[in-house]
């Protein structure tokens, strides 16, 4: 293992108090609670807006916090979701009177861990709502599982469910504008590699050359199945058929495209890539309105990407378009 | 059987539950490395240093004075274990305490009958918390069958120590059962059939939890 850290038992800690000092204008570390907060926080009346989980996946979702996306994030160890405390702390320091909504990821560990927190919450006076993020088409959603994971949808109910809080919607409606981009949006995901969690020194497990997993998470696991090295075309084929024949967009739909990039994949591929998916869309007549390239949601140093697909309607278009001011998403103004 | 189950009537003190929190502590750090591997089968491979970063805490916690009665015990064990562990684990087996702490009340020493109810009340929490069933491929796999075993031994008169031996040993047939079933809870999951062929991380450990308790609050 070759990293650039210090104790690998300090990765987290050393990353946010990094992320702070470089963006002092945005956001601050609260060691002590272990959350990060705006530097300057909303005017009262703004619906407070917190996610969090498992470290690992930056910029998710310290990343995103600042004017026009999160409030408050609360980054758990590595792959392994916040405890109730943090949230507790990232609520209360979100919190401007108008409620709180949690964007949680569909992933047990989360989803436990945020519940126990609302229990704890339900002593104060204070109102949470709950968005739930579940986009994975890899997994089947079969009764009596964990069903769905949440991937990149996440970053687009963060963004324009942040947009929509911003310009001063209220909880219920922010509550059911995410919950709509999450109905509309599918991702699947590609593993090149495995990752290397700082603290285990090698990584989760062996991927033999000329070979990669189809229906990867964020979390360095394996994926459904294991096939043969493929081609850009031919991946972008299988994220394409995966997602659209799950969502079905309807005919000529403005889509949003996400190409996330797994942390360790240049963004020469990811451009490779979505120049495959893109022709894949306009094949079947969708239009591409809106696009993000990049490392979005990663897997520490895993090589992959992955294809998340949101049907537009022009709310949500013109709440994308909103100005934002975070590390690692910043436009207009 | 006839072995005077009557006269001896031991109960878990504070200091007992104590001593299997601690004596957790030291079966995690020993399997660390099969906990761990069992889980990079299907998970994130960090199973075993999850929870051992947790006992550490309790271990600090608990290095001087436990305190009075169980309850406190099991409530600092389970605070511990929700903050320090984090993800499924922290909030299972922090909820499995936690429950145990309340089910035990202001009792300063726990009898066979007590103990056992604070099993159950145990096992409705990771129920609830975590929407698992018999067959999940869960830590619930181990913990079902010993609470079970646990009631029905004791049932039949046996005493608190043949009761945890009983719940002990349910205990690991439960996670070697677990081997071919295909995981429908957690990260294990996403893989459907591919976890097949491996004991589940969560069940083992559970496994261990128990049978440290055979080892510590019967004797």
């Amino acid at each position: 293992m070759q990293k650039i850290i210090n104790d690998p038992a300090d990765v987290v800690t050393d990353y946010l108090h990094g992320l702070a000092a470089a963006h002092p204008d945005i956001l601050r570390f609260d060691a002590e609670q272990r959350i990060v907060v705006r530097t300057h926080p909303a005017k009262p009346g703004k619906v407070g807006i917190v996610a969090g989980g498992g470290s690992g996946c930056e910029p998710l979702h310290n990343g995103f916090v600042g004017r026009g996306m999160l409030d408050a994030a609360c980054p758990g160890e590595i792959f392994t979701s916040p405890n109730p405390d943090q949230i507790v702390a990232a609520t209360k320091a979100a919190d401007s009177g108008a409620g709180v909504l949690h964007i949680i990821k569909n992933f047990s560990g989360e989803v436990m861990n945020f519940g126990m927190a609302a229990e704890l919450l339900a002593f104060e006076d204070l109102t949470i709502e709950t968005v739930l993020i579940n986009d994975d088409v890899a997994v089947k959603d079969v009764p009596g599982t964990a069903g769905r994971r949440g991937l990149g949808a996440t970053i687009l109910v963060e963004k324009i469910v942040g947009a929509a809080a911003e310009r001063g919607d209220r909880l219920d409606a922010l509550t059911s504008l995410g919950r709509r981009v999450n109905a509309r949006a599918r991702s699947f995901g590609v593993g090149l590699s495995s990752c290397t969690p700082p603290l285990r020194g090698r990584p989760i497990f062996e991927l033999p050359d000329g070979t990669i997993e189809l229906g990867i998470g964020i979390s360095g696991e394996p994926g459904r199945e294991r096939v043969p090295m493929l081609t850009a075309r031919e991946i972008a084929a299988v994220m394409v058929e995966e997602v659209i024949s799950d969502l079905q967009p309807a005919g000529g739909a403005n889509i949003l495209v996400l190409i996330n990039g797994m942390g360790a994949t240049p963004l020469s591929e990811l451009y490779v890539l979505y120049g495959e998916v893109e022709a894949l869309l306009r094949e079947r007549s969708f239009r591409p309105a809106r696009r993000l390239i990049g490392n979005y949601l990663t897997s520490l140093d895993q090589a992959g990407a992955a294809l998340t697909v949101l049907e537009l309607d022009e709310e949500m278009t013109k709440l994308w378009d909103a100005p934002v001011s975070t590390p690692s998403i910043r436009w207009g103004e | 059987m006839a072995e005077a189950t009557i006269n001896e009537s031991p109960t878990v003190s504070a200091r007992k539950v104590a001593d299997w929190v601690l004596e957790c502590a030291r079966v995690i750090d020993e399997n660390l490395e099969h906990l761990n591997e069992l889980d990079s089968t299907c998970g994130d491979a960090d199973h075993g240093s999850n929870l051992r970063r947790g006992f550490a805490g309790v271990r600090t916690l608990l290095g001087s004075e436990p305190g009075d009665k169980p309850a406190t015990v099991l409530k600092k064990v389970g605070t511990t274990l929700v903050s320090q562990v984090g993800g499924s684990s922290g909030a299972l087996y922090g909820t499995f305490f936690l429950r145990m702490a309340l089910a035990s009340g202001q009792d300063k020493e726990l009898d066979r009958a007590a103990l056992g109810e604070a099993l159950q009340a145990a096992a409705r929490g990771i129920t609830e918390r975590g929407q698992v069933q018999v067959g999940d491929k869960t830590l619930y796999d181990s913990l079902a069958p010993a609470v079970e075993a646990y009631s029905n031994a004791q049932s039949e008169g046996r005493s608190l120590t043949d009761s945890l031996q009983s719940a002990a040993k349910a205990a690991e047939e439960g996670r070697d059962s677990t081997v071919n079933m295909t995981a429908r809870k957690g990260r294990a999951s996403y893989l459907g059939g591919r976890t097949v062929g491996h004991a589940d991380a969560g069940a083992t450990s559970m496994a261990l939890i128990l049978r440290a308790a055979a080892e510590t609050l019967g004797p």
